[in-house]
């Protein structure tokens, strides 16, 4: 089964300060990690390789420095990378994001596209969904479980609030994936150390089919008409008072 | 890129597997055999060993981090990784014949296998010339019998390396190494030693009763055993040394933690000059630390004699270990002696690095040995 996994890094919004005096966001600083939808999808990829065989090949598009958050997804076992990065590709909103990442994903033999669910920098959901959409395959978003590939179909399961979904879909096909569904598996010491051996494919917008009016910041639908940054209101205070009285107080709010 | 990815995939590991069990496994004294079967998956078990034998094909640098960053939250943990690497695996890689290497290595390197090493007795400590275990040539095996006391990784290891007496006659000359295996017939492993530190390490007797053991079994030539064994532990004292370090780190960098946290007097105990001098001094050290393991570390990849090195790296680093422990436990006052805060437990583990291995006083007699012969 060749997989490929969308992924981006993001920066650890888990460790982000918020300046006492200004109530902003500190964002120097702070390192960047693997979106955790998409390592979570990265890890669903390893194990089907594992159940099935086949290869897992990981895109994501960003600045250069990207680079090394794919050499430490080959230490966790993925097989190839490409990293589209170029200046034209900058100020993409999701749609030009997706007419990106699917010109190039045309270029390459695949069975099923995983994407995380959402990134925590951006919140949207969108990317994974419109890839599916130029890419004109069936897509399931939300995915809890894979449970297996079976004709050449993916059974999936998705959890609603009070029912559960089994659904099978042809493929090839896009699913994403959420946090909550494995824990990634660590890298291998051994992997890492001998990293040098692999090389990233970075690709321009020379590498892709794509029309030039249709990416970066020129080619994005979406506007951006003002951002603010909102203020961070301190919106919970401890009290102490009795068990018998806490319950009281509790019951009037949620009435 | 390569050597700090793989530094972070050690401390993504030690954070996972190590870290939140280290606790536990002290108060318990349990073995973490199952962080051993992941220290294998995680491709940890063969670091400097060749590619051709399953290892990493690294240097011993890269070993030393390892047990120094597992030893920084669990030197139980950082122990066994240097035992079964020092000790256990590295005789045959150095020593061991072609079929040696192919039958074991590629199974200790995977983590299939945990190596020990057995050389001391009870009469035979610091003296390890006073062999009494003997191996009677018998055409085409030897049969080992007497008893080695407080083996590392005893009971979990699936090798052990064994000393043992072919020629009485021939003094340290007469000693020869054997490779054992656990389910050899007669070969018996006694209960657990109840320890001050690294309780969740095993060590324990190991009992050998007219064990057969195999002619391809005999690790290098007949005597060469005294050689093998020094050799040896000249090898695992830098991982000892590399141990030492990291307990110390590790009881650091609690300390600091908390000496930025704890109020006295309407400061931050961090305030204080007495805390502030204590650290300088403490970090200093732990800096001379990690210079002489890595010097040491560097002597034994460059293929240039590293006796005296590593025995330098050792006597500082288990020193330091000792007072850096003693110091943070100072800094944190009351709650420094209470167990919940785990820098006890550093205090505790770090004295055997001071003994084991060669106590600081063998580290010193080879040391003045190199100096005063050169």
């Amino acid at each position: 089964m060749n997989i490929l996994v969308l992924v981006k890094q993001v920066p650890d919004i888990s460790i982000i300060k918020i300046d006492p005096v200004t109530n902003t966001l500190i964002r120097s600083g702070v390192p960047s990690i693997i979106n955790p939808d998409d390592l979570a999808g990265v890890e669903e990829a390893l194990v089907l390789k594992e159940r099935y065989g086949g290869k897992v090949t990981v895109i994501t598009m960003g600045p250069l420095q990207a680079e090394n958050m794919i050499y430490s997804l080959y230490a966790r076992g993925v097989d190839e990378g490409y990293l589209l990065t170029d200046r034209k590709f900058a100020g993409s909103d999701t749609w030009a994001t997706s007419n990106i990442l699917s010109s190039m994903i045309k270029t390459l033999p695949y069975d099923l596209i995983i994407a995380g669910y959402q990134a925590i920098d951006g919140d949207t959901a969108q990317v994974g969904p419109q890839v599916a959409e130029f890419l004109n395959i069936p897509q399931v978003t939300h995915v809890s479980k894979i449970i297996e590939q079976k004709n050449y179909k993916l059974i999936v399961e998705k959890k609603y609030e009070e029912e559960t979904h089994h659904l099978s879909v042809n493929m090839p096909c896009l699913i994403t994936t959420v946090k909550s569904m494995n824990t990634p598996r660590l890298m291998k010491a051994d992997l890492a150390m001998h990293i040098e051996n692999k090389t990233v494919h970075i690709i321009g917008v020379d590498g892709i089919i794509v029309d030039q009016k249709e990416i970066g910041l020129q080619g994005s639908p979406t506007k951006v008409k003002k951002t603010y940054t909102k203020e961070v209101i301190k919106r919970s205070s401890p009290i102490e008072i009795e068990p018998k009285e806490a319950a009281m107080r509790i019951l009037s709010l949620i009435k | 890129m390569s050597y700090s990815l793989y530094i972070d995939a050690v401390n993504d590991f030690t954070n996972r597997f190590v870290k939140p069990i280290a606790h536990q496994i002290d108060e318990e004294e349990t073995f973490p055999a199952d962080t051993v079967k992941q220290m294998g998956l995680h491709g940890l078990m063969g670091i400097p060993f060749s590619q051709t034998y399953g290892g990493m094909g690294s240097t011993t640098k890269a070993y030393v981090d390892a047990v120094r960053i597992l030893s920084q939250s669990c030197a139980t943990t950082g122990v066994i990784l240097s035992a079964h690497t020092s000790l256990g695996t590295h005789p045959i890689d150095a020593f061991g014949t072609e079929e040696q290497k192919k039958k074991y290595l590629p199974k200790l390197c995977s983590g299939e296998y945990l190596g020990a090493f057995g050389l001391t007795e009870a009469g035979a400590g610091t003296d390890a010339s006073m062999q009494t275990t003997k191996a009677v040539d018998h055409g085409d095996h030897y049969v080992l019998t007497g008893n080695k006391i407080f083996i590392t990784n005893a009971g979990y290891a699936d090798i052990y390396i064994i000393f043992a007496m072919t020629d009485a006659s021939k003094g340290i000359k007469g000693i020869s190494a054997f490779i054992v295996e656990k389910d050899f017939e007669g070969f018996t492993v006694g209960p657990k030693e109840k320890k001050l530190g690294i309780r969740g390490s095993s060590t324990c007797e190991l009992i050998l009763r007219d064990v057969k053991v195999p002619k391809e079994n005999l690790l290098g030539d007949v005597g060469m055993g005294f050689k093998i064994a020094m050799q040896t532990l000249d090898g695992g004292r830098i991982g000892i040394a590399a141990q030492a370090l990291g307990i110390a780190e590790g009881a650091f960098e609690r300390a600091l933690i908390y000496i930025k946290k704890r109020k006295q007097f309407n400061k931050r105990i961090a305030d204080f000059q007495n805390t502030q001098f204590a650290i300088a001094e403490m970090k200093t050290k732990l800096e001379a630390g990690k210079l002489l393991l890595y010097q040491a570390a560097s002597d034994k990849d460059q293929g240039v004699s590293y006796s005296m090195s590593a025995a330098m790296a050792k006597l500082y680093n288990s020193r330091i270990a000792v007072e850096v422990t003693d110091q943070c436990i100072q800094l944190l006052g009351g709650y420094g002696y209470i167990r919940d805060y785990e820098i006890e437990r550093y205090y505790r583990d770090a004295k055997i690095t001071e003994i084991y291995e060669g106590t600081s006083e063998v580290q010193k007699m080879v040391i003045a040995g190199k100096v005063i012969n050169a």
